[in-house]
């Protein structure tokens, strides 16, 4: 049985497209990277200042002089480029960035995100998150749809918002759901879940247009 | 040619108490180790430190031993050298938390692509920078949005130091420097934006031994070179 992240992050997976230049948060997000589907060619990109980035160094056999944005030593692929802070997030937020995939705290109806602080208990500041959901074309949410039961889709994000109206799509191990200018619209539901069982966890009301498909998961090992 | 070696105490005893001070770096990475060191050595105080975030912080075992010394900027934050950061990330650094809750650190955070931009503009001469990034958020209070064509954006402010600290893997003599990697992040930028800049090599090699073509950092904005970084 895949994990509900292996589940979550496959199906992110299915976004890509060849040639797509894309940035990974840390934790689930990084997941993706294992599930980009055959004849798929993307280039990972992190805010550092890598392009072409590959994956964790085995033990040993790190370069010290070569991190990803979670101060991971990382190899990177053939046809890889290093560049400076100001290059990299040229690259975010002048548009060069296909497609950005990274958690939330809070996602609500009109695509607003808060996903860099909770005041008085958790302040590790925005990093880059800001201007990756800024300038990234496409911007994927991908969590677990309730933190233990509790909502995380709300009407309005009562966090200080990461940005305003950034988020495209949300994806979930209950379904895959879309932000559009009427509001969320249901785009799939996981095996098993019924558009009463996530709308019992999603506040705002999802539009549900025909029947949802029915949401890929990762084959079995 | 002016020689521009100094020794490391030299470069701390040259960044007076109070100055603002840029250190580059990415989680440490690219950080001038030796100078943290030496900036350590001589109880450093009151600095203004410019940095992408906290560094590392040291780890403690249940006895209060430090079983892993913290890196970079870390080093400056644990030995409380530091009364202001401005910086885009601190949570791989709890002591920064924990220091700025006691009201012993005043920290200011920036998107890390605007932190670029701003250190790039007080460089480069420019009056400010307008970034769409931080529209309608926390960032944007306290600063001007314009409305450009439609789209809202914000005016950062350039930011300028008395001093950058930096770590070159080639240093020539004359003060060219290569950056290796992933350590080239804010050092480009901030070698532009400070009064003096100081850069601790792993390699110093003579003049003309670098290839032009290698040079991130030309040498007319290096003031002093410091030997020994690892």
């Amino acid at each position: 049985m895949a994990s509900v992240k292996e589940i979550i992050a496959h199906r992110v997976a299915q976004e890509l497209e060849d040639g797509y230049v894309v940035n990974l948060g840390i934790g689930l997000p990084t997941m993706v990277a294992n599930y980009v589907p055959e004849g798929i060619d993307i280039s990972l990109q992190s805010e550092n200042g890598i392009i072409g980035m590959g994956g964790t160094s085995e033990p040993g056999k790190e370069d010290k002089d070569t991190i990803n944005s979670g101060a991971v030593h990382v190899d990177v692929i053939p046809g890889a480029a290093f560049f400076d802070s100001a290059t990299s997030f040229g690259i975010i937020r002048g548009g060069h960035v296909d497609m950005t995939v990274l958690g939330a705290l809070q996602v609500d109806a009109e695509g607003n995100l808060a996903s860099h602080i909770i005041p008085g208990k958790m302040v590790p500041g925005m990093g880059g998150a800001m201007d990756l959901v800024v300038g990234a074309k496409k911007v994927i949410i991908a969590m677990t749809h309730t933190n233990k039961g509790a909502v995380k889709i709300f009407n309005k994000i009562s966090l200080p918002a990461t940005a305003l109206k950034c988020v495209d799509m949300i994806v979930t191990e209950m379904g895959v759901i879309e932000v559009t200018p009427e509001g969320l619209e249901l785009k799939e539901l996981a095996p098993g879940v019924s558009v009463e069982d996530i709308q019992a966890v999603t506040e705002p009301k999802l539009i549900v247009k025909g029947t949802p498909k029915t949401m890929v998961m990762p084959p079995e090992a | 040619m002016r020689d521009k070696m100094i020794t490391a105490e030299e470069a701390a005893a040259m960044i007076k108490d109070g100055s603002t001070v840029m250190v580059g770096g990415f989680m440490s990475n690219g950080t001038p180790e030796i100078l943290m060191d030496a900036l350590v050595a001589r109880n450093a105080k009151d600095l203004t430190v410019i940095c992408n975030d906290g560094g590392t912080g040291p780890s403690f075992d249940e006895n209060g031993n430090e079983t892993k010394a913290a890196t970079g900027n870390g080093k400056l934050i644990q030995n409380h050298c530091v009364k202001k950061l401005i910086a885009t990330h601190i949570g791989l650094n709890k002591q920064v938390a924990e220091q700025m809750n006691s009201g012993q650190l005043e920290v200011e955070l920036v998107p890390q692509g605007s932190m670029a931009e701003k250190i790039r503009a007080g460089g480069a001469g420019l009056g400010g920078v307008l970034t769409p990034t931080g529209v309608g958020t926390d960032v944007a209070e306290g600063k001007e949005t314009l409305n450009i064509n439609g789209k809202d954006y914000l005016l950062e402010m350039p930011l300028h130091a008395d001093f950058a600290v930096l770590r070159g893997n080639i240093v020539d003599k004359k003060g060219n420097v290569y950056y290796h990697n992933t350590t080239k992040n804010f050092q480009t930028v901030m070698a532009t934006a400070a009064d003096t800049v100081i850069v601790a090599a792993e390699k110093i090699v003579e003049v003309g031994e670098l290839d032009p073509n290698y040079v991130m950092t030309p040498y007319i904005f290096v003031d002093y070179i410091v030997g020994g970084e690892k």
